[in-house]
């Protein structure tokens, strides 16, 4: 495939066809800010913060959304792209609340990010009288919690939802200053078709979307993620377990949509996201019981399997292979449920062995 | 079609039915009818007349005597006088303006003389409801001699001669654009036609819609022919009933002709047309939102490219024109690229459609060719400034335009002359403003819109544009500072760099112009809190002249704030702190005595 050569300020960069001006530039090391554009989602264009210069083009064009073409001069840093940058970021900052200290995204906001690397304390067009959002806090469910004051409507929540979750729950409602986030109109998302399963959470650049159970848990700067396989079902979803290092505890859970081993490709359900509080619970059991005279006594699992060996042989011997019966998982995965279905018709002799799913 | 000795041509449009056009149809039928004359004379409710403020309009053929405001109760004098004697009522007759003296004949009409009429030719002149009448005026021999004698390259060829540009508003070359999607490959293809018209005071597309709806459609299918498009959508706004009523007759006549369907003409071209039906939404005008809608997502604009050429509609290469381009396109097919081309300037050429309004004489739609100037427009055909006030400026454009003034007056239309002066061609609106006009609050009426139709899809647009009506607010409350102005021209560059789409890049131009043009206004606001038109409440004052007070106390006893003071048959004051400029003394004084300045 011939490469496509380009010049990035002033550097020579050769891209593949078929590339955006960002995916030319992130592959030459060169960095553009971006707000609404996520690599796992659609192109939007939205957000404007991504504009660059490009030489014979009368107009800054969106780095995001802007296919490469041969001998383009593009300029990502140019005073006519800084002061169009500044100006929009500095628009999006009249009405999002500079309350960081509190904010649960504070460390990972990406408008944070932005703002601090152009320079940008505060919006120049903020003044009193200032159309303001006063939208309640809406935390009815218990996996998420909405503060659309904060939402600076980048739309990448919807595109979530439209091309990953693939539930379309919510989109863009009303126009102009009004416009904003929502399910399908006069309905709550308790009552939309809103799995939870927290994509919307995970990609949301700000702070207007965040887990509720990761609140006071530790910040993102706090936390070290460990590769790990959620134990909720066969899928087998690639997770990525945030602890918190003071503290070992988790503190979130969240996936990687650029994972190259994650065979859900960074997708997961409600049950992976947010149900981890079990980990810590004090109920939880994390060694065998063995029941003797009517009450458990902790054991390990060489002891524990050789008390349940020793009772099945005994069953089998006493009664026949058909006074056993197996019963498996829909969380176990294909391989254990067949190693199960093996130990049961070729150790123990009997084809009494079915699935939890067939309930 | 039966013959007649005489035709009664009634306006149809919109305008006219809500002036009440249909009584007057339906009483002269009867009064025909009555009379014995129902087999004579022909009856004929037909589109837009372009004169609406002179409705309801009744133009009789073969004479073309042209009758305005004409009522149910008119028509038997009418009947009697005019149909069955002969005799023209005087009293019906358009009455010229100042030196003009009473016009009878429809093509002597200042407002009719100087226009020239392409898009609009049969718009009032047939019968928009029977496919005969659009075919006795050389209805659809445009598509026939293209699918019997021309290649669709040929087509193209002979739209890019004629040089004509989008009539949206764009301006891009019609010919060229169809090239590239001509060009396009794909298995399917679509055309469009663009009738979500929504600028405020705009009114081209819908009477053109309603008027000759056939046109639209034989300009669709050579489209459709010359790019090798087999179906087609007229996306228009469900606050168009009529339009949609007519369009989806004129789709069923046509189909039952054999021009619309499979294997047109008994050829291989078949092209099915649809209509889909907008919910009024103004940024859908914009093609890629435009094309969201139809394909039922919300109406959002998305980033070029790709371009609707190369994937639009379902992602298909598709063409959007809008209503005025496509009622071009028959015309030039049937007459030669040159022929159309022979009009207008050197890079715009043939005619515009404007929408006449605001504070002229005459309002209603007007084709021009290009060139002509905007003050041939408002003084000729336009009748000059209502009540013989002074002229004061035209917004030209809609609200993605500017305000022009007095100077460029003589300028000859053009989308380059209008551009170079800050403001653009848009779909032709034409807003006339005399002295009493207050330009702030035009253009913070112009910048209400765009804000409330912004999709809210990028910042710019959608946070940019409501803290300049903001600012615009103070403005005209008399609240606003010197550095406003900063504020305002900054954020307008801005909102122009950086916006998404043409709603955006263009909705600061009417704040741009007009404090280019008319900053002393904006200054007056902030510097003397005086609004110099008087048109903005907050900052009007109202005063009571001593000299002409008879002290009535009849505007102490309406004021109700308690604001004016005084004895009986002693001149009062109006305690301005108090004051609420609700107006209420200025009309009850007998002797106009108040003064709002």
């Amino acid at each position: 495939m011939q490469g496509i050569d380009l010049t990035i300020n002033g550097k020579k960069v050769v891209a593949e066809p078929g590339m955006t001006i960002l995916q030319a530039a992130r592959k030459a090391g060169i960095h553009i800010p971006t707000l609404c554009e996520h690599p796992a989602l659609p192109v939007a264009g939205a957000c404007r913060v991504c504009l660059v210069e490009v030489e014979k083009n009368p107009k800054l064009l969106t780095a995001c959304s802007s296919p490469v073409a041969p001998g383009m001069v593009i300029h990502t840093h140019s005073p006519r792209v800084l002061e169009a940058r500044k100006a929009v970021v500095e628009l999006i900052l009249i009405r999002h609340p500079l309350d960081c200290f509190s904010c649960p995204s504070n460390g990972k906001c990406e408008l944070q990010e932005v703002a601090y690397e152009l320079g940008i304390r505060d919006s120049s067009f903020k003044e009193e009288g200032d159309t303001c959002n006063s939208y309640a806090l809406e935390d009815a469910n218990p996996f998420y919690v909405r503060d659309m004051n904060k939402c600076i409507l980048c739309g990448r929540c919807i595109r979530a939802c439209d091309s990953l979750a693939r539930y379309h729950a919510i989109d863009f409602q009303n126009r102009g200053i009004k416009a904003m986030v929502q399910p399908p109109v006069g309905r709550d998302l308790e009552h939309s078709d809103c799995t939870f399963c927290g994509q919307c959470v995970q990609l949301c650049p700000v702070g207007a979307l965040s887990e509720k159970a990761s609140a006071g848990q530790g910040r993102p700067w706090e936390l070290e993620s460990v590769k790990s396989t959620c134990s909720y079902c066969g899928v087998g979803c690639e997770l990525n377990i945030q602890v918190n290092r003071k503290t070992g505890r988790i503190a979130n859970v969240t996936t990687d949509y650029q994972s190259p081993t994650g065979i859900n490709e960074g997708r997961c359900c409600v049950k992976g996201r947010f149900a981890w509080q079990y980990v810590h619970s004090e109920d939880r059991l994390t060694r065998p019981l063995i029941k003797e005279n009517g009450s458990f006594r902790e054991a390990g699992w060489a002891e524990a399997l050789s008390v349940i060996a020793g009772r099945m042989n005994a069953i089998k011997e006493d009664f026949g292979s058909d006074a056993v019966g197996f019963f498996s998982s829909a969380r176990c995965t294909n391989e254990e449920n067949f190693l199960l279905q093996r130990l049961s018709r070729e150790v123990m002799g009997t084809n009494n062995v079915d699935h939890c799913a067939h309930l | 079609m039966g013959l007649y000795r005489s035709h009664v041509l009634v306006c149809g449009g919109t305008g006219c039915v809500s002036s009440g056009s249909q009584a007057v149809l339906d009483a002269l039928k009867k009064g025909l009818a009555d009379k014995g004359l129902d087999k004579e004379i022909l009856v004929v409710a037909t589109g837009c007349h372009g004169m609406c403020e002179m409705g309801p309009i009744v133009v009789v053929y073969p004479e073309g005597t042209f009758y305005c405001r004409v009522t149910a109760a008119d028509v038997p004098e009418l009947v009697e006088e005019h149909l069955f004697k002969g005799r023209i009522v005087d009293r019906l007759i358009y009455k010229g303006e100042g030196t003009v003296a009473d016009v009878p004949h429809y093509t002597d009409i200042p407002f009719y003389k100087k226009q020239h009429r392409i898009a609009l030719r049969n718009c009032g002149y047939i019968n928009p409801e029977n496919i005969d009448e659009y075919i006795a005026r050389d209805g659809y021999v445009a598509l026939v001699k293209a699918v019997t004698e021309m290649t669709p390259d040929d087509v193209i060829e002979t739209v890019k001669e004629s040089g004509l540009r989008g009539r949206g508003g764009g301006g891009f070359p019609t010919g060229l654009k169809w090239s590239f999607c001509a060009r396009s490959a794909g298995d399917k293809k679509y055309v469009i036609c663009n009738a979500d018209e929504g600028d405020p005071g705009a009114f081209m597309d819908r009477s053109l819609l309603e008027g000759d709806p056939h046109a639209i459609v034989e300009g669709m299918l050579l489209g459709a022919y010359a790019m090798g498009a087999s179906e087609g959508y007229v996306y228009c706004r469900a606050e168009y009933p009529l339009a949609i009523r007519r369009l989806k007759r004129t789709i069923e006549q046509a189909t039952e002709y054999g021009f619309l369907g499979d294997n047109i003409l008994g050829t291989d071209f078949s092209f099915h047309l649809h209509i889909k039906e907008g919910a009024g939404a103004f940024v859908c005008g914009e093609e890629t939102a435009l094309m969201a809608s139809i394909e039922g997502q919300r109406g959002m604009p998305r980033p070029r490219p790709p371009f609707p050429a190369n994937k639009g509609l379902w992602g298909k290469p598709t063409n959007i024109n809008n209503v005025e381009t496509w009622a071009n396109v028959a015309s030039i097919i049937r007459n030669g690229g040159a022929w159309y081309a022979a009009l207008g300037t050197e890079k715009s050429k043939g005619t515009k459609v404007f929408a006449l309004t605001g504070k002229v004489n005459h309002t209603g739609l007007v084709e021009v060719p290009m060139g002509t100037t905007i003050r041939e427009i408002v003084f000729e055909i336009g009748g000059g400034i209502l009540n013989g006030k002074k002229f004061k400026a035209v917004q030209i454009g809609g609200p993605s335009g500017g305000c022009l003034t007095e100077e460029h007056l003589d300028i000859p239309i053009s989308y380059e002359s209008l551009s170079q002066v800050g403001a653009i061609m848009g779909s032709g609106g034409l807003v006339v403003m005399d002295e009493d006009n207050c330009m702030v609050d035009v253009a913070k009426f112009f910048l209400e819109f765009t804000q409330a139709e912004s999709c809210g899809k990028c910042p710019p647009c959608r946070e940019g544009t409501k803290k300049m009506l903001d600012i615009l607010g103070r403005i005209v409350a008399g609240k606003g500072t010197p550095e406003d102005l900063d504020s305002l021209q900054y954020l307008g560059t801005m909102i122009k760099e950086t916006s998404l789409c043409g709603l955006g890049q263009t909705a600061p131009n009417p704040v741009l112009t007009t404090l280019r043009y008319f900053r002393d206004e904006y200054e007056a606001h902030i510097n003397e809190k005086r609004c110099p038109a008087g048109a903005c409440v907050e900052l009007a004052r109202y005063v009571i002249d001593a000299k002409k007070c008879i002290g009535c106390t009849k505007c102490a006893k309406v004021c109700p704030v308690g604001a004016i003071s005084g004895t009986v048959k002693q001149p009062h004051v109006i305690d301005q702190d108090k004051c609420i400029k609700c107006g209420a003394c200025a009309e009850a004084c007998p002797v106009k005595a108040i003064d709002r300045r």
